[in-house]
């Protein structure tokens, strides 16, 4: 009985592997047809500037409120330990390093990919069943172009604008705890976070941010541009989008931090 | 009677307009559903040429390997003398910019204006104006065409299932293309807003002498409209025919797409 119900789960386990791998090679060669396509005319400026302002403007908000609340908590749980080791006064370093390091970048791609990617994938996939990429494929415009390029370009050119903005305020968050328990001034803490930054910190974490903005564009697009006919598939493009995103910017983030521990190595 | 007579010397006349679009013995087929088998189809200049065919039976699939958007497995489709499997994109778009496509479910692009909808084909098909265009003028003028001058500045989402199609013909229009594809222009539409469409199909048809490729399970719109019907039924031309030819037909299955 157990033993059978073993092999379920790993004839489970099986497909979903054998889909995901499937579902990488398709993502491939999608993003190696947006590197073919990217660098031809005619350039979609406008288009990518109203991309790149629209998804600015719409996770601005909840980039701050998620930002400011993980500053505020980072600190609050750690006062205590940091306490009682007497080693209050490194608060300022520690979370300054680990959320620029870390915890920005991730955090600020996952609730992008929570609103940006989800909502590229319903987008794109609304248009693919309402026959809206047919009628601009006709209409002489390439859709892959005039959508898909143009919006991987704005997610890979403003995530790092917004984790820059996640980062700033969530260790403004941090700020505030501080000051209200440990009477820390601002330019105190601020000093202490920046001479505990080194480039060796700011620059991976800014390059990661782009491929964690390009990772949330692609799939978006993936998922919608071959999106199944009727409502349920629209839902089930969005959704899937989020979840392979959220995947995806894991095995990323684990490569860059793997890459970076090589450097630092040399 | 007379009328009969009237219609077959009229088709007798189209015989001898040339050909802008042909179809011959068209394959597709998704997986083990076989959707195309063999289609053949003939489009004179001038001339409204109905297709029908139940739901599903690959009308779609058929009018859309017309324009490339679907590749076919075997087959050859001629469209004002050029190959189009053979066509590179450049080409293929040059040509696509002569065929008007009225989407099934109109397609406006819902995140653009009325105006911005039809100013999207204009971006790339300049080359068949002049340097200075005016747009906003050709913008105007499709638009009452149509009958809808007051809806420049709206949003699609604001307009009625009516108002769209009308919409969505005016952006095929635009272009003034000499064939136009209509995949059921009128479903999903109450029978008055129906025959609204119809009519404007016709006077569409008369003021540009555009040639015409209806698809439609209507039959009420395949009588006003068609010159000539073509039944699509398992995947092939089954039969050909004037709208009065056909309804006379003893064939069961011909029967069935006229009996109300
Ligand atoms: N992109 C596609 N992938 C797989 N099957 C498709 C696709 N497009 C159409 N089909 C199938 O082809 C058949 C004909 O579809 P369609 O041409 O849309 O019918 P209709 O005659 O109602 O327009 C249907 O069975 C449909 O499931
Ligand atoms: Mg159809």
């Amino acid at each position: 009985m157990s033993s059978s119900c073993i092999m379920l789960v790993l004839t489970n386990i099986k497909t979903q592997l054998k889909s995901f791998l499937l579902e990488i090679g398709e993502l491939s060669y999608f993003t190696s047809r947006f590197f073919k396509e990217a660098f031809k005319r005619p350039f979609e400026i406008k288009e990518l500037l109203r991309q790149c302002y629209l998804m600015g403007n719409r996770s601005l908000l909840l980039v701050g409120v998620t930002g400011f609340i993980i500053g505020l908590v980072l600190t609050l749980q750690t006062r205590p330990t940091l306490i009682e080791f007497g080693a209050v006064s490194w608060m300022p370093s520690m979370v300054g390093i680990s959320i620029v390091r870390e915890i920005g970048p991730i955090i600020t791609a996952l609730v992008c990919a929570g609103k940006i990617g989800s909502g590229i994938g319903a987008e794109l996939g609304s248009m693919r069943v309402t026959e809206q990429i047919d009628a601009m494929e006709v209409s002489g415009t390439n859709p892959f172009k005039y959508l898909v390029v143009t919006r991987v370009l704005a997610t890979t050119l403003m995530l790092p604008l917004l984790v820059i903005i996640g980062d700033a305020i969530a260790l403004y968050g941090s700020f505030l705890v501080e000051n209200l328990k440990g009477n820390v001034s601002f330019t105190l803490f601020f000093n202490q976070v920046f001479n505990s930054l080194e480039f060796g910190d700011i620059i991976p974490a800014t390059i990661k941010s782009f491929f964690f903005g390009f990772a949330i564009g692609i799939v978006g697009c993936f998922k919608g541009y071959y999106c199944k006919k009727g409502t349920a598939g629209v839902g089930k493009a969005a959704n899937t989008a989020v979840v392979f995103t959220s995947l995806l910017l894991f095995i990323i983030d684990f490569i860059a931090v793997f890459v970076t521990d090589i450097f630092y190595d040399l | 009677m007379k009328d009969e007579q009237h219609i077959v010397t009229h088709f007798k006349n189209m015989k001898q307009q040339p050909v802008v679009l042909q179809i011959k013995d068209l394959y597709k087929s998704f997986g083990n559903n076989h959707v195309l088998n063999g289609f053949n189809m003939i489009l004179h200049k001038g001339e409204n040429l109905v297709i029908m065919g139940k739901s599903g039976s690959g009308k779609s699939v058929m009018i859309k390997c017309l324009v490339g958007l679907m590749e076919a497995d075997k087959g050859i489709i001629t469209v004002m003398g050029n190959d189009i499997t053979t066509l590179n994109q450049e080409s293929l778009d040059i040509l696509r910019a002569d065929i008007g496509f009225l989407f099934q479910g109109s397609a406006l692009y819902d995140s653009m204006t009325v105006r911005e909808n039809l100013e999207f084909p204009l971006r790339r098909h300049t080359k068949k104006f002049d340097k200075d265009i005016d747009t906003e003028k050709l913008v105007v003028e499709a638009l009452g065409n149509v009958g809808l001058a007051d809806a420049i500045d709206l949003m699609p989402s604001e307009l009625s299932g009516g108002m769209k199609r009308r919409v969505a013909l005016a952006r095929t229009l635009i272009l003034k293309p000499k064939i136009i594809l209509y995949d059921e222009p009128t479903s999903g539409l109450d029978p008055i807003t129906a025959k609204e469409i119809i009519i404007l199909m016709k006077d569409i048809q008369t003021k540009y002498n555009t040639s015409s490729l209806i698809i439609t399970h209507d039959v009420d719109c395949a009588r006003v409209i068609s010159d000539r019907m073509i039944l699509l039924i398992d995947g092939i031309d089954y039969a050909v025919g004037t709208y009065k030819e056909l309804s006379a037909s003893d064939d069961p299955k011909i029967k069935a797409f006229f009996k109300h």
